[in-house]
């Protein structure tokens, strides 16, 4: 027992210098740091059901911070990344930013979807850190519940139903279509976002939406909707919704002999599309993504040349956005000239006109990019870019 | 017009595929007065063997079809003796929601088993040919898919009214215990009906993956939902009751599309099942038998 006692009174002890000598050395850690090297937070899906997301945006995100340093990085210091998996999940993604604001990190990058930036989005307030975003595109991401914007959260994508504004951009300049039909997934905010801002600009332009129809998620039977439109002649054809239903859609207003463009949103994007539908019945039809590997812009090409030289593949949108994100910060950083993660805020809402890989942007009120997106056109089968919409 | 005769055209291909589906549903209710709700789940796993026969064995339609026909028969007299055979002398209600049982069991552990990805039939599975007569569009695939359920319908009619399995089959339906007087397996009896309904599910299975291209997990739950209002509409139990009740729906659904609303087209749908049981329990084809003390 005796003995015992004593252990026990070591160990505390023991427990105690730990506890000190343990704080001393992460202050002193912090402070040394401070002085040399910025520190910026990755929190990613590196595993898990989307972790497919998270690694290839932290290899834009570490290309950007290869490049920054190489340059001789800013203000004097280097750039410095943590890295962490948040496991694709939005409670594990919290925790990851609860840890990463206690290494004094000056912002975040990431995570990747919406349902986990929202995870971090309390730590990121209470903390005052800002959150840059890659790919979050759900509307509801930087504001509150009362429609306030959050003033630390901010992304690099465009929010989803901004594609529609780009595609009746595209239908109505660029394909000269003045009558167009909406057939859009009711059973889903995503598709029905895109179809209200398609429509409200194909209007303003000066177009005509012939008819507004919907189904549903799991619908495989579109003949009736599709041949009721047929019999309205437009000349366009707005399906934002997802391949699944979109793939089985085109193959049967094809087969109906309803030949006229067809256009959507980034939820076209999948091989089952051309499985399903057929290659020839793809051809005329076109979607909005954030980016394409194929953009002849300059900028593009060199950033797809260095990220192929580093890791031997081709840079997805991922990607793109994460190395957008982390030029984005470097950029406000210069602008704010400090590390101050509350100067870095203020200077991320006022930027403008910031020459990204995924295009020119201009932060908006609710910390959104106004931004170009590309048109993705199917030929033979094949995704070829078409051209680069620019918001008007 | 033209629009008109296209929205027919649709409306019946449409159709074809209820009534496919209902064929199997009112003949398991027709023999043992059990509404099989695992029906449109049968037909889903038949629609996955026919797929792994055309993609991993390379067969063609009619094999993976004659496949597919086989292993469901198989699984409807597993699912008979498991689930619902405990359960012959229990409440209907009780055999019911077991059906209900089996079918999210069919659905969910093809989702743990084969993920709940859409998959995709090969491309040439079924060579698909386009018509167009004076400007209306029809493929092979939609005569390929209403002859079946005419074809399948005038089979199932003849095994149940001229063969001995048949008229043993309207005996168990008639009186179960009776017909063990008179000597009839009535245990093998209603194997063989499970047997025929399920087989009929994999073929309407089979012909729905090809004819959409795509199969999934959860494919079933909707269609069979649709097949039990077009059985209840045509009158429960009596097999061209189904086919007609089929078609009804399907053309009912297509002029609501056309002409209404696209997103009312499944209310219209489970709107004439209430009125039709509020109006006319009994279905179009169905006569009102008293019931005889």
């Amino acid at each position: 027992m005796r003995v015992s006692r004593k252990v026990v009174w070591l160990v505390l002890l023991l427990f105690a210098f730990g506890m000190v000598a343990g704080c001393g050395g992460k202050a002193g850690g912090g402070k040394e740091a401070a002085a040399e090297e910025i520190l910026i937070g990755i929190n990613a899906e590196l595993s898990g059901a989307v972790a497919s997301y998270g690694s290839n945006a932290r290899d834009g995100a570490l290309l950007a911070i290869e490049q920054i340093n190489e340059q001789g990085g800013i203000l004097g210091k280097k750039l410095k990344a943590i890295e962490r998996d948040n496991k694709s999940s939005a409670d594990e993604a919290m925790s990851v930013s609860a840890d990463l604001v206690t290494k004094g990190i000056v912002a975040q990058i990431g995570p990747l979807t919406s349902g986990n930036v929202q995870g971090c989005t309390p730590v990121m307030m209470d903390n005052k850190i800002p959150l840059i975003a890659p790919a979050a595109t759900a509307v509801s991401v930087t504001v509150n519940e009362k429609g306030e914007t959050l003033d630390y959260i901010f992304r690099v994508c465009f929010i989803d139903p901004f594609q529609g504004t780009l595609m009746a951009q595209f239908a109505y300049d660029n394909l000269g279509a003045r009558k167009a039909a909406i057939l859009k997934d009711a059973s889903n905010d995503y598709s029905k976002g895109l179809a209200d801002y398609f429509k409200k600009t194909f209007i303003e332009k000066g177009g005509q939406i012939v008819a507004e129809e919907g189904f549903i998620k799991g619908d495989r039977d579109f003949r009736a909707t599709l041949t009721k439109i047929r019999s309205l002649n437009p000349d366009f054809i707005y399906v934002p919704g997802y391949y699944e239903e979109v793939a089985p859609l085109i193959k049967q207003a094809r087969e109906l002999g309803i030949n006229v463009a067809i256009g959507g949103g980034d939820g076209w994007d999948s091989p089952d599309m051309v499985e399903v539908a057929g290659k020839a019945n793809l051809n005329n039809t076109y979607f909005t993504n954030h980016y394409s590997v194929e953009d002849p812009n300059p900028k593009v090409q060199e950033f797809v040349k260095a990220y192929r030289a580093k890791y031997n593949k081709d840079p997805d949108a991922f990607a793109a956005l994460a190395y957008d994100a982390v030029q984005l910060l470097v950029q406000a950083i210069k602008d704010a000239n400090s590390t101050n993660p509350e100067d870095i805020k203020n200077a991320l809402a006022n930027i403008k006109d910031f020459e990204g890989v995924t295009g020119k942007m201009t932060i908006d009120e609710q910390h959104n990019p106004v931004k170009a997106g590309v048109i993705i056109e199917f030929k033979d089968g094949k995704q070829v870019m078409n051209t680069r919409i620019e918001p008007k | 017009m033209l629009e008109l005769m296209q929205q027919i055209v649709n409306g019946l291909s449409l159709g074809a595929i209820y009534a496919l589906i209902a064929l199997g549903y009112t003949m398991v209710y027709g023999i043992i007065k059990l509404i099989n709700f695992a029906h449109g789940d049968v037909m889903m796993v038949g629609a996955y063997v026919g797929f792994f026969s055309v993609s991993m064995l390379g067969t063609n339609i009619v094999v993976a079809m004659i496949f597919a026909m086989l292993a469901c028969a198989l699984l409807g007299v597993i699912i008979e003796k498991v689930a619902y055979k405990p359960l012959r002398r229990a409440t209907r209600i009780a055999a019911l929601i077991t059906a209900i049982g089996v079918s999210l069991f069919l659905e969910y552990t093809t989702i743990f088993f084969l993920t709940p990805q859409q998959r995709i039939f090969p491309q040439g599975t079924f060579p698909v040919q386009d018509y167009s007569l004076a400007g209306i569009s029809v493929s092979n695939k939609d005569i390929f898919i209403f002859i079946s359920a005419i074809l399948l319908m005038v089979i199932l009619q003849f095994i149940v009214k001229n063969t001995k399995t048949g008229k043993a089959m309207r005996a168990v339906s008639e009186d179960k215990d009776a017909a063990v007087l008179m000597g009839i397996n009535v245990d093998n009896t209603i194997s063989v009906t499970f047997a025929i309904g399920s087989a009929l599910a994999a073929a309407a299975g089979v012909m729905i993956g090809v004819y959409y291209n795509t199969i999934n997990p959860l494919m079933g739950i909707l269609p069979g939902l649709k097949a039990f209002v077009a059985a209840v509409l045509g009158g429960i139990g009596i097999i061209p009751g189904a086919m007609v009740g089929g078609f009804i729906l399907g053309i009912l659904e297509t002029l609501v599309s056309g002409y209404g609303n696209s997103l009312y087209r499944d209310a219209v749908a489970f709107g004439i099942l209430i009125l039709i049981l509020l109006i006319k329990p009994t279905g179009i084809f169905g006569k009102n038998t008293g019931e005889k003390v």
